[in-house]
């Protein structure tokens, strides 16, 4: 039971940035806009949030500050993608090359000490539930907002007419346009937000995943969202239900090092990123899935005429 | 009383062209007014000046006497001028109602809107399902749906932007019989068009434009076709020289029993399609779009290929599994509908765009591209076609929609091909060129080469078709001489009325009226 | 007016980069100095400089190739490590270490390594539709975990003191040096073929074309009945071999051994040499140079001016924001002051 109730939360745990940097990047692809930069943005979150706790601010402010880096990073994102028309894929990839450059640059003289991790909650009779109280009510108050923004992505985008605003944009700008919409301030607003979750993806890692900060700490969390994104088809509870396959991945892993499994544990690292192919492939073969939820102007770069 | 609607001296250029010079109008309450001209003519700007999408150079627009300033689209709508596109602006991911929902500026409440759509378009004859998603709408149902987005804001003045270039001739009626019950009612119409028969048929009143200019107003229905014609282009009508046809003995494309699932669900599957085209002859394919012209033209071409190798044939060699390039070497050329993009490069110039086809006719050499003799290549076409542009080192995306097309169909023509295929051979094309380019298919085929176009232009394949085809719901008619056939009897085939009897219920879905 | 851009990036870059030393407190001026020149001043400086850009230039050679054709291969720097594993165990374990023929042996097997990491994301984007982008950074943390694995376990060097890191390779598994005193080495001349091979690919030949029409309109390259799979494996295949040798020469020639940090990051920063150098062969010379220098700038004020070395990540990241930006004013400002092109925008107009 122990380490079931280990497990189960390990994977909840290991799967909220994941969460929140894929549903983050979800808003944004379905406004047609194709952000590579998720890594970037997710480490700059991480060393702010970080800096912001050993510079004595609160943990909701370390946080916010994380957040607010993510952001901060879309813009450049932003302004070159939606603004200046490049090559979505290639102001991704600066934009993931920059931020681990600041990151590191930021994270200079962080040293090697851990920091007091973010607690969990504790809700008075819940906390206190025998199995289900450990197993469902004392995770950090993140991995709850994590799921809370699941319930409200998912409202927002198929329920309100904002959604069905942003996701119209995605499937075609020069209609939207036509019809009188800002796209390129949709698709600002849409960037923006998943700069926000990708930055809090990143404090997350920071001051409650591995308390600690390590240069590159995100070791390609920003990438396998992305895969994440594609694997859940632009369907927001797919992005849920991938990221806790991911996150159970990962605790299997590290569960298998510590049981002493007879396989080197650099072999064992190596499995989310080879489950990430495995999954793409899978996925990837079935042509017309992809196309029902695609949206359809993904990295086409935009210009209002006249 | 004010007229609905006003221009006064309008006028508007581009760089290099004046669009709309000196244009006045006037348009009273409840009147159907055409706007008459050919490609080019100045009409679509006309429009967008109306609707306050462009802004004129110079010149007035009065609404119910008042002058309009600092015009826009909103202001339009507020004033109750509403616009149909011809090129739809309809979201294919999302149903009809929230395509209405997101131009409509009433709460966010998608079932009273749903049942205000049933009722309004059950009241002018054009029922909808407003919650089917627009990419399962046939073309006729999507402008329905354009048209009921307009008339949910009780428009006064509607503008219809060459409405009926997708509409079978039936569809065309029941349209006009909308179009006079909301004249009856009061409101204005705005009708775009270069077909005089149409004008001649539904409007009060007519104003001509050529090249920007209004060359006369006239009441149609008291007018001559000809005049009217003068009118439009001028003196000097492009004639057509349309010898017999002598065709082969033998066919150069045969099509046998081909069938093709859909690549995806904005597709249509194609069912045992079947023809011969012979050389020396020129056979049509008529039919609304998205009844399987792509898919089929696709597998022609080799853009898709096909896994039952004898099901078309060309030249007797089993050519359905081959790859493009593979085709063209047993002879066959092909434009396709898309210029910029699909037959040729936009950013790459004329000398390179050559190499994209010509590439076994001395362009390519030990692997190498020559690119004098590509370059000689392209002067050559540019001179013999009469493309305008600057040289062979001018990019795709630098010509005019016209000239590109001169240069894409006189590249596939200088590769001497047996067989022809041309999708929308003149769409956006203007008049000059039009002529010139149905003139070259038509001596392409004379000197021995098999042609077969595909057109939603019903007078463009009466004009040089010796036989005609008509697909629907991916089925393909057998084929009809154009000397013995007539618009009634191919705009029937095209809404599968009158197919063979194992036609079910599912082909009403495509139905336009 | 293709060099403008570039050019333009480059010097905001570097206003940039002093307004930032500025506020960091040090003095603009000699920390660019420190930065840009002094590298440059010695001759032990310019044997730096040009070992350094040869690997740049060679992976940005083969990825261009790529990117022309739309295919994204951003994980050079896995193919680059797995050509260095492969070469090195030839060099390490091959029965004959003075044989003449290990060192052309490693070279193929750096260049066979590469490749075939790289046929991976190909044969699945080619076969399975499967996103290239994606597979091939998945595919650079496997082989970043595997050469990890490699020098931590099977291959350490028993007498290595326990550092993570092989046996010395033999010398005739060397790439020889110029000069006893500088380790710049003979492999600049591989890139200096591969160079021309590119020009000679991407300018001139129907193959070169063929890939450029796939990456410019699909359906024109569909149209006229190019392969789309043979731009993509081509594309692939192209970075992979250039990625592997260039791993290859890094550990047959500066570090003679395998350690974790074969790469100082190589792949990636040659993707922006890529696109500073516009795709082009020559342009992907001069990238090159600029990137190196980079690397030597943040190396040199690491030591001098303790600076951290993770400004060379933050300037790489810089200079490709300016270079995407400059791009587009270049653009439209030729388009302000010739309209005529557009003819075709005018149609639509009317």
């Amino acid at each position: 039971m122990e380490l079931f109730t280990a497990i189960f939360t390990g994977t909840i745990v290991a799967a909220t940035p994941l969460i929140f940097a894929a549903l983050g990047e979800l808003v944004v692809e379905k406004s047609g806009v194709l952000n590579l930069g998720i890594e970037g943005m997710m480490l700059m979150g991480a060393a702010l949030a970080f800096w912001a706790v050993t510079a004595g601010y609160s943990m909701p402010v370390a946080i916010l500050a994380g957040a607010l880096a993510g952001a901060a990073a879309s813009l450049l994102f932003g302004v070159l993608a939606l603004t200046f028309l490049t090559n979505q894929y290639a102001a991704g990839l600066a934009l993931a090359i920059f931020g681990s450059g600041v990151s590191a640059f930021i994270g200079r003289g962080f040293g090697s000490d851990p920091i007091e991790a973010l607690h969990g909650v504790n809700i008075a009779i819940l906390s206190g539930l025998p199995v289900l109280g450990p197993l469902l009510f004392r995770f950090d108050p993140l991995v709850y907002l994590a799921l809370a923004m699941f319930v409200a992505i998912s409202w927002f985008l198929y329920r309100t007419k904002a959604g069905l605003i942003l996701r119209t944009v995605g499937e075609s700008p020069q209609t939207s346009h036509a019809i009188g919409y800002p796209v390129i301030r949709i698709r600002y607003m849409a960037v923006l937000f998943g700069g926000l979750m990708a930055g809090l993806a990143g404090a997350y890692l920071s001051v409650a995943y591995t308390p600690l900060w390590v240069e590159n700490m995100t070791a390609g969390k920003g990438w396998i969202a992305l895969a994440l994104v594609v694997f859940a088809t632009w369907r927001p509870l797919r992005v849920l239900l991938g990221a806790w396959l991911f996150g159970g991945m990962t605790i299997l892993q590290l569960q298998g090092q510590a049981l002493g499994l007879q396989v080197p544990s650099e072999l064992l690292s190596a499995l989310p990123y080879l489950a990430t192919i495995v999954v793409l492939v899978l996925i990837s073969r079935n042509r017309q899935m992809l196309a029902l939820h695609f949206p359809a102007s993904l990295a086409k770069p935009f210009r209002p005429a006249g | 009383m004010h007229p609905r609607l006003e221009l006064r001296n309008i006028s508007k250029r581009y760089p290099g062209v004046v669009a709309n010079d000196d244009v006045s109008l006037s348009i009273q309450p409840g009147e159907i007014h055409a706007v008459l001209g050919e490609n080019g003519a100045g009409k679509s700007t006309l429009m967008k000046i109306i609707y306050g999408a462009a802004h004129a150079d110079s010149g007035e627009i009065y609404c119910d006497g008042n002058l309009i300033l600092a015009h826009n689209p909103a202001m339009s709508r507020a004033l109750g001028i509403e616009m149909v596109y011809q090129h739809f602006a309809l979201f294919e991911s999302v149903s009809v109602v929230e395509n209405i929902a997101l131009s409509a500026s009433s709460a966010f409440n998608l079932p009273s809107l749903a049942e205000k759509i049933r009722e309004l378009s059950l009241r002018y004859g054009m029922p909808i399902d407003p919650h089917r998603q627009v990419h399962d709408l046939s073309v006729g149902e999507r402008q329905r749906v354009e048209i009921v987005r307009c008339l949910l804001q009780a428009p006064k003045l509607l503008i219809l932007d060459e409405p009926t270039s997708v509409l079978t001739p039936q569809a065309v009626v029941k349209l006009f019989d909308t179009l006079r019950q909301l004249a009856a009612e009061g409101c204005s119409i705005v009708y775009i068009s270069h077909k005089l028969d149409e004008v001649q048929e539904l409007c009060d009143t007519a104003t001509v434009l050529r090249n920007g200019k209004v060359t006369g107003t006239a009441r149609p229905k008291e007018t001559t076709s000809l005049e009217l014609a003068r009118m439009m282009v001028g003196s000097k009508l492009p004639e057509m020289h349309v010898s017999p046809a002598a065709p082969s003995e033998k066919p150069v494309l045969e099509v046998r029993d081909l069938s093709a699932k859909a690549r995806d669900h904005f597709g249509v599957d194609l069912k045992d399609v079947s023809f011969n085209v012979h050389g020396g002859e020129i056979v049509g394919l008529a039919g609304v779009s998205g009844n399987g012209q792509a898919e089929l033209i696709a597998l022609l071409s080799g853009e898709r290929r096909h896994g039952q190798g004898d099901a078309i044939k060309i030249n007797g060699t089993p050519a359905a599994s081959l790859r493009p390039d593979e085709r063209r070497k047993l002879g066959l050329a092909f434009v396709p509908e898309e210029r910029l993009g699909r037959g040729a490069v936009p950013s790459h110039t004329l000398w390179e765009n050559a190499v994209l086809t010509a590439h076994r006719f001395g362009t390519v050499r030990k692997g190498l591209v020559d690119r004098r003799r590509a370059a000689a290549f392209a002067s050559g076409i540019i001179d013999r076609f009469k493309v305008k542009a600057n040289g062979p080192a001018a990019t795709a995306q630098s010509l005019s929609g016209g000239n590109l097309q001169k240069y894409i169909v006189g590249r596939e023509i200088a590769l001497a091909p047996k067989l022809l295929l041309v999708s929308q051979p003149t769409w956006g094309v203007d008049v000059g060129a039009s002529a010139f380019i149905r003139q070259t298919i038509v001596d392409l085929s004379r000197a021995g080469t098999a042609v077969f176009v595909v057109s939603e232009e019903l007078d463009e394949l009466f004009e040089i078709c010796d036989r005609l085809l008509v697909i629907c719901q991916g089925r393909v008619s057998p084929p009809l001489l154009r000397t013995s056939t007539d618009r009634e009897e191919i705009g029937l085939l095209m809404t599968g009325r009158t197919m063979g009897k194992d036609q079910t219920g599912s082909s009403s879905v495509a139905l336009q009226d | 007016m293709r060099i403008a851009a570039p050019v333009l990036a480059s010097v905001l870059t570097l206003i940039v980069g002093s307004i930032f030393f500025a506020s960091l407190g040090h003095d603009p001026l000699p920390t660019l100095y420190a930065f840009f020149v002094e590298p440059l001043s010695s001759m032990n400086g310019l044997s730096e400089w040009l070992l350094k850009a040869s690997p740049l230039i060679l992976i940005a050679c083969g990825l261009a190739i790529g990117f022309r054709a739309n295919v994204w291969n951003i994980g050079a720097e896995g193919q680059f490590i797995m050509g260095a594993v492969a070469a090195s165990g030839v060099g390490l374990f091959w029965s004959d270490p003075d044989s003449a023929l290990l060192l052309p042996l490693m070279f193929l097997a750096g260049m066979a390594a590469g490749m075939a990491w790289a046929a991976i994301p190909a044969f699945l984007r080619s076969r399975m539709n499967t996103n290239e982008i994606l597979v091939t950074l998945m595919m650079t943390y496997i082989a970043t975990l595997f050469l990890s694995y490699l020098v931590h376990g099977p291959w350490r060097d028993p007498a290595g003191f326990n550092y993570p890191q092989t046996a010395l390779l033999p010398a005739a598994a060397m790439f020889q040096s110029f000069d006893p005193a500088y380790r710049l080495n003979s492999s600049i001349f591989i890139t200096v073929v591969a160079v021309f091979l590119m020009w000679l690919f991407t300018d001139r030949s129907f193959l070169g074309y063929k890939m450029s029409v796939s990456g410019a309109a699909p359906l024109a390259a569909r149209y006229a009945g190019f392969r789309e799979s043979a731009a993509v494996w081509i594309g692939l295949l192209a970075g992979g071999a250039a990625a592997g040798i260039a791993g290859m020469a890094e550990a047959a020639g500066p570090l003679g051994q395998l350690s974790p940090q074969v790469s100082p990051g190589y792949g990636f920063a040659a993707i922006i040499v890529a696109f500073i150098g516009r795709l082009n062969a020559f342009g992907i010379v001069l990238g090159g140079l600029l990137m190196s220098l980079l690397f030597l700038g943040g190396e040199g004020v690491q030591m001098t001016l303790a600076l951290p070395s993770a400004l060379t990540r933050i300037f790489q990241g810089i200079l490709l924001f300016f270079l995407l930006a400059a791009d587009f004013f270049i653009f439209y400002r030729i388009r302000l002051v010739r309209p005529a092109p557009d003819a075709h925008a005018l149609e639509t107009a009317r």
